[in-house]
């Protein structure tokens, strides 16, 4: 084997030239390949982080305010918070928190306007991927603060003039009790959602809320990140515990919400699709005009081949040359394909155009290296299957009367 | 033991147009270690083709050819060519190098289907083989940038890294002037007598073959003993052992 290596290498050396023109598709097919599926997988992680910053990461269980259809009675808040705090120290369950969204005021510069409010324990940032532009997100000691907490969108903070972090700036929330809280980070600019968004905490939003007294404001969903794999028989035995704590008749809904358990497809899908379709077309030339300049070379090397068989080559040795010959070949050219592709991608145009609005560069992903580097040797084998099947055949007294 | 016998050999092959070509007849011949053979014969007479049986490439048509004692009918495949590659040594009639290989890659051919230490160590048995045959300084030319003469050596060269036990010479001069012809000679000659290889010089040159111990000749694709008279004419004097 070594020796076929050591041998096939030689050979790709000396025709040089020659196998580097016909390669020339090669490296154009498995740079679109490798390109393809770059662009691919770095467009759906940015999708999927999209859709997590939603919904949470897999697996996220979520509980909706229990309440009683006979009556239409919401749930007691307090009697709901106890649940979900035994629930949380029963099973150990390290993230879960809170959620609530309700609509606010800010009291900016030029006026009032309209935030859209989430109200948030610290453990949905990790839950929801939240990555800030600038400073930091709430940690469980900001609980404790007397001035509220805020981390607040890019709108909102442009709208204040982008100050600096290191000031303290404020906010002031409009709501049953003028609050004012401090902003700890901001969120990265989004192309999607522009909007005046802010996120504190339960302690800051109390004295926000419409109205202490139960039934009068919005009741806050629980959710809980869990082991895929726990998700389903863990849903079971929130629904069980929750039931239990309200009684027989209430409705207690408990549903998984990440991009896994909708069943989302890939909205690139098709798009990846065709261009996967025209690379691997674009390498089957490669591969067809491989096959036909090594066979008419293996026809012209006829007797040297003789000549190495005549000094002891054996016949599976002559096999794996000429195969190897074509494979190492191939793989150069899928490296100088793969190479390129990983230029292309990382280019800041590229990025700009499938990714937009991501904060850091998104490495080029492994696989696609490796699937482009694995169809570059594909083709390499299966172009030189049939020269090597022709080079076995070679009589050798036939080829050196030649 | 002989190292190389021929029993009733014969060689022929289908013509195009129906019918057999009878190329070698007969041919009965042994060869010992150590044994320097010549064998003369018109153009045509069949020499290559019998060097292709002597050297392993090729099957009789009919009779026996036992190398080394073993018969050569039961030795098929790899194991011919493995045993080929060890023990046999080629210089073609056309010198057969490597197009835009160097002197040192054609000289190392063999060696690469060697294994062990001739394999790793191929580079430097190759330099030393060809230092030997007096190219020292031409490692790095490829055959377009060699002589005749030299192209000659580069193959005798490659015929000799792993120390064969049979050398086969077809028309080793034939390329050559006489004065170069003959130093190629000389110089295979020692080679094969200092390892004690068996060595089969096929030409039509009657001075090239007197050099030899034992001489043939080949003719309408038979092979006999050239007899006493025909020696004292073909050798120069002193020539013969
Ligand atoms: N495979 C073959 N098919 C048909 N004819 C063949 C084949 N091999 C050899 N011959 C014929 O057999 C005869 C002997 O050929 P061979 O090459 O052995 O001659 P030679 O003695 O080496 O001649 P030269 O001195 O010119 O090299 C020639 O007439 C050649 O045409
Ligand atoms: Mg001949």
């Amino acid at each position: 084997m070594i020796g076929a290596l050591v041998e096939a290498w030689a050979e790709f050396r000396v025709h040089r030239a020659r196998v580097l023109l016909s390669l020339v598709g090669v490296v154009i097919a498995v740079a679109a390949l490798a390109a393809v599926v770059g662009v691919g997988s770095i467009a759906s992680q940015a999708q999927i982080e999209q859709l997590e910053r939603g919904a949470g990461r897999p697996a996220t269980l979520v509980l909706n305010p229990p309440y009683d259809p006979r009556t239409g009675k919401q749930a007691d808040p307090a009697k709901l918070a106890a649940a979900f705090d035994q629930i949380v120290e029963r099973y150990s369950i390290t993230y879960a928190g809170s959620v609530l969204w309700s609509g606010g005021q800010a009291q900016f510069v030029d006026g009032v306007d309209a935030v859209q409010l989430t109200v948030v324990d610290p453990a949905y940032g990790p839950m929801h991927r939240v990555q800030l532009a600038r400073g930091d997100w709430f940690s469980d000691r900001d609980e404790l603060r007397l001035t509220p907490a805020l981390v607040v969108s890019d709108a909102v903070w442009r709208r204040l003039g982008s100050p600096d972090l290191a000031t303290h700036p404020t906010l002031t929330l409009i709501g049953r009790q003028p609050t004012t809280g401090v902003i700890l980070g901001v969120l990265p600019p989004d192309p999607y959602v522009g909007n005046l968004q802010a996120y504190l905490l339960g302690s800051g939003y109390a004295a926000l809320a419409p109205s202490a007294a139960p039934g009068a404001s919005p009741l806050p969903m629980y959710e809980f990140w869990v082991p895929l794999e726990l998700a389903d028989p863990l849903a079971e035995r929130i629904r069980a515990e929750v039931g239990a704590a309200f009684g027989e008749g209430w409705v207690v809904d408990v549903q998984r919400q990440d991009y896994l358990a909708w069943g989302a497809g890939d909205p690139l899908e098709p798009v990846r699709i065709v261009l996967l379709a025209i690379a691997g077309l674009i390498l089957l030339l490669g591969a067809l005009s491989l096959v036909n300049i090594a066979l008419v070379t293996v026809r012209q090397r006829v007797r040297e081949i003789g000549i190495r068989r005549a000094f002891g080559a054996t016949a599976p040795r002559v096999f794996l040359a000429v195969l190897l010959e074509s494979v190492v070949a191939t793989v150069i050219a899928g490296f100088v394909g793969v190479v390129l592709a990983v230029i292309l991608v990382q280019s800041d145009w590229i990025q700009g155009l499938i990714a937009p609005g991501l904060q850091d560069a998104v490495p080029f992903p492994v696989e696609a290296a490796v699937i482009g580097l694995v169809a570059a040797t594909g083709v390499g084998a299966l172009a030189g299957l049939l020269p090597a099947l022709v080079a076995v055949r070679v009589k050798v007294v036939d080829a050196i009367r030649y | 033991m002989s190292l190389l016998v021929l029993e009733a050999v014969t060689r022929s092959v289908e013509l195009p147009g129906g019918g057999r070509l009878e190329i070698l007849r007969g041919i009965d011949l042994e060869v010992d270690a150590g044994d320097h053979v010549s064998i003369v014969g018109r153009s045509g007479s069949g020499k290559s083709t019998l060097l292709g049986l002597l050297g392993l490439i090729d099957d009789p048509s009919s009779g026996r050819i036992v190398f080394d004692g073993m018969p050569l009918a039961r030795v098929s495949g790899g194991r011919r060519d493995r045993l080929r590659g060890r023990d046999v040594g080629f210089i073609f009639q056309q010198f057969h190098l490597l197009p835009g290989r160097t002197a040192l890659e054609n000289a190392m051919t063999p060696l690469l289907y060697a294994r062990g230490r001739q394999f790793w160590r191929r580079e430097r048995i190759a330099t030393e083989m060809l230092e030997r045959v007096g190219l020292g300084d031409r490692l790095q030319s490829t055959p377009d940038r060699l002589s005749g003469g030299e192209q000659q050596r580069v193959a005798i060269a490659r015929a000799l890294v792993r120390g064969p036990r049979l050398i086969l010479a077809d028309e080793p001069t034939g390329a050559l002037d006489v004065d170069t012809g003959s130093a190629v000679m000389a110089l295979l000659d020692e080679v094969a007598a200092a390892s004690g290889a068996a060595l089969i010089t096929i030409t039509h040159d009657p001075g090239i073959a007197a050099m030899a111990g034992r001489r043939f000749r080949l003719d309408e694709g038979v092979l006999r003993p050239v007899d006493a008279a025909d020696r004292a004419v073909a050798a120069p004097p002193g020539g013969a052992p």
